[in-house]
């Protein structure tokens, strides 16, 4: 998926947005908490998704999406704060909330002797659909997702990413007003992929609903959402538009990229060393691409520097090396920087304070954040069960 | 139509949302697993061996009460006979090979009640809808209840039928009413091990290692619990020449203890429901029984017999439920 930030500009998402924030925020999340044991999932949460938008909850596995989206949802009980949904607390109120919103959670499963015509009729069922309707809304949804002619086929007959497909149909059976989508896009092809952001695009327009949507392939969903959330070690470290994140993220830092042709006598490690030679040049990185055959670097740049002056200074060393240029481009940082970035930004700052604190137990939350994690969780479900078994 | 569907729900709102919904969750899941269960190989395994199994005993029982016509006619309940004669060449009569298979049959079909759906993956989208958690549980004991219930009660109307075709004899009204009676009393038996199966199936994540727990809680119960309880009572057993009191209440106390088991429980019951003329299912002495006149007990009387049994098989059972409840809410959604 190439998108790069221009995609971001496009005017189509723009008004989508001005218009999300003129109203009510759908979600709300104030000083959110979910602790599992001693293990902090999810820290002080605050969110806000307004109808209209699509909003990005991005992070690696174990940072506190699913957690999150289950509070969400009235499924898991918050440690602390609070969570609105269409006005709604779910945990008081989980039916109505769970009326509302469409879920798919991460790896959903089917029943897989049923087709999938049927196990979204018991969906619908289940959200007491009046069986026309219901006949109506589950042919729409299935052709929207592209299972048409697959529908009247058993699920253990579908591929993984048909299954996701039929997921997303399934989150869309009941008319939702909300959506929440947990890693959507993981199985799913690329050509799929693209339908299917192009799919939820679509939706939130035509229909006004908000869509949440978790994910750690951030390129993927960078060109989706209208604003995303980086979700890091339970906490939301940074919420904005891709453009705003690049800005706070990328603006003192510029990068350019350089690639050679590869010929049988360069030596790579000699090319290296000469570019990080030349003036205004901080650091050099090999980034091998996939597609060609050639020799590419990634150049941090000194934000002092200027740039133009550096990229003639590599420029002429290239020329007079004799080598063949195949590349000399500026890249602007893509999500997936800006995210590592904000990441470790966090997590160093983190990892000082618990230095200076000197508390024993907290380190454990960030450096071995998903080990303590299931293991309290584990612990928290069996504890009542083992305790069961042994009075029997 | 999106402004509409945003705003807030009004309280006729609720009202019409509770009457709509109350119930309606807990049947579909029901309706939907007994549709699975229709068109599964379990279902169709249990019913052709408690068929065959039902056929073979009713065949040699009534064998048995023809070549002995003569002297069994005029015995009371001759009919019933056909459900608890024993005889040389098939050793089970049909209410013993019922009472030790639907134990496994309960566990066959709830072991693998929630975490099959755990495990399938499903178990996340079904809770996102708007029903709540013990509509599952409540839907799939539902739903597994009614199932057995049907094939037991068309297995033992079939039985009758044959019965009545090879013996030649008319059920009395107290016969078919002592009959429901007991397809009742089965039901709620193997509703415990149903419900018992759901709590494992609550309780251990693996479907497997739940269907094991399971069966070696029957397995334990069925073949130690007597000899367990027999060894208490006969650890506190009074000394040789004590008085009598004292050894019928060691007797009481063995009795009792093995009635912790619900395997005693449903046997006693059976019995006592089965043949008119068990008035007690406790201790008797031998100046009790001395000089009684054999007769045989109305429905009535026998129903009252059993009622400490039949009640102590539902407290049972709901306590399963509760316990199954109570862990099902405290688990986590993901697996």
């Amino acid at each position: 998926m190439a998108t790069s930030a221009l995609d971001r500009a496009a005017p189509g998402s723009r008004p989508a947005r001005t218009r999300s924030r003129a109203k009510e925020p759908i979600i709300t999340a104030r000083g959110l908490t979910k602790m599992y044991g001693t293990f902090t999932a999810v820290d002080r949460l605050n969110l806000d998704v307004y109808p209209g938008e699509i909003f990005g909850l991005l992070g690696p596995n174990g940072a506190g999406k699913t957690t999150t989206i289950l509070m969400m949802l009235g499924l898991s009980e918050p440690t602390s704060g609070e969570v609105r949904v269409a006005g709604l607390d779910p945990t008081r109120r989980p039916l109505d909330v769970k009326r509302r919103v469409g879920y798919l959670p991460d790896d959903a499963g089917f029943y897989p002797t049923l087709t999938g015509r049927q196990n979204l009729r018991y969906t619908a069922r289940l959200n007491s659909l009046a069986r026309g309707t219901a006949e109506d809304r589950i042919s729409t949804v299935l052709a929207q997702v592209g299972l048409a002619d697959r529908a009247d086929d058993r699920v253990e007959t579908y591929s993984r990413g048909m299954r996701q497909r039929l997921g997303i149909a399934d989150a869309l059976v009941k008319d939702p007003d909300i959506l929440i989508l947990d890693e959507p896009t993981v199985a799913i092809d690329p050509i799929g992929v693209a339908e299917m952001l192009d799919l939820m695009r679509r939706l939130v327009q035509g229909r006004g609903i908000a869509l949440l949507l978790a994910s750690h392939l951030l390129d993927q969903v960078q060109s989706v959402c209208d604003r995303v959330g980086i979700f890091s070690a339970g906490r939301l470290i940074n919420v904005g538009s891709v453009d705003e994140l690049a800005r706070r993220y990328g603006g003192d830092r510029s990068e350019i990229l350089v690639g050679v042709e590869a010929a049988p006598r360069t030596d790579a490690a000699a090319i290296g060393a000469r570019l990080a030679s030349q003036p205004g040049v901080v650091a050099v990185e090999p980034r091998p691409m996939s597609g060609d055959g050639d020799l590419n670097w990634a150049l941090t740049l000194d934000p002092k520097a200027s740039e133009s002056e550096t990229r003639a200074a590599v420029l002429r060393a290239i020329l007079a090396d004799g080598l063949l240029l195949t590349r000399l481009t500026r890249t602007s940082p893509s999500l997936d920087q800006i995210y590592r970035t904000a990441v470790e930004g966090h997590l160093a700052t983190k990892g000082r304070v618990e230095v200076r604190s000197t508390e024993p137990g907290t380190g454990t939350q960030t450096s071995g954040g998903r080990r303590p994690r299931s293991v309290g969780r584990r612990a928290s479900r069996r504890g009542p069960s083992a305790r069961k078994g042994e009075r029997r | 139509m999106t402004a509409r569907r945003l705003t807030r729900p009004t309280w006729l709102d609720r009202v019409s949302d509770f009457s709509t919904h109350a119930g309606r969750g807990w049947r579909t899941v029901a309706a939907k697993e007994l549709a699975d269960h229709v068109l599964s190989r379990r279902f169709l395994v249990l019913l052709a061996i408690l068929g065959l199994a039902a056929l073979a005993t009713v065949y040699f029982s009534s064998q048995l009460i023809r070549d002995a016509a003569t002297q069994a006619s005029g015995s009371p309940a001759l009919f019933l006979r056909l459900f608890t004669v024993t005889g040389d060449q098939f050793p089970f009569p049909f209410f013993g090979l019922v009472s030790f298979v639907l134990p496994l049959v309960g566990i066959a079909f709830g072991f693998d009640a929630i975490n099959g759906e755990r495990s399938l993956g499903t178990l996340p989208r079904l809770l996102a809808q708007p029903i709540h958690r013990d509509d599952v549980i409540n839907g799939k004991f539902a739903a597994g209840l009614l199932v057995i219930g049907l094939i037991l009660a068309s297995v033992t109307a079939l039985v009758a039928a044959f019965g009545l075709l090879r013996l030649g004899i008319t059920p009395g009204a107290g016969d078919v009413a002592r009959m429901i009676a007991w397809v009742v009393l089965s039901i709620v038996y193997v509703g415990l091990w149903l419900a018992f199966a759901m709590l494992c199936s609550v309780a251990i994540l693996r479907a497997a290692t739940a269907a094991l727990v399971a069966f070696g809680v029957w397995l334990a119960l069925s073949l130690f619990f007597n000899l367990v309880a027999s060894l208490l009572a006969g650890a506190l057993a009074p000394a040789a020449g004590t008085a009598p009191d004292a050894l019928v209440a060691n007797a009481r106390l063995e009795q009792q203890l093995t009635e912790l088991s619900p395997i005693t429980l449903y046997q006693e019951a059976t019995v006592a429901l089965l043949n008119p003329s068990v008035r007690t299912v406790g201790v008797v002495l031998p100046q009790q029984a001395d000089r009684a006149i054999p007769s045989t007990l109305s429905i009535d009387q026998s129903l009252l017999v059993v009622w400490p049994q039949a009640v102590a098989l539902v407290a049972l059972t709901v306590l399963c439920f509760a316990v199954a409840y109570v862990i099902f809410m405290r688990q986590e959604v993901r697996a």
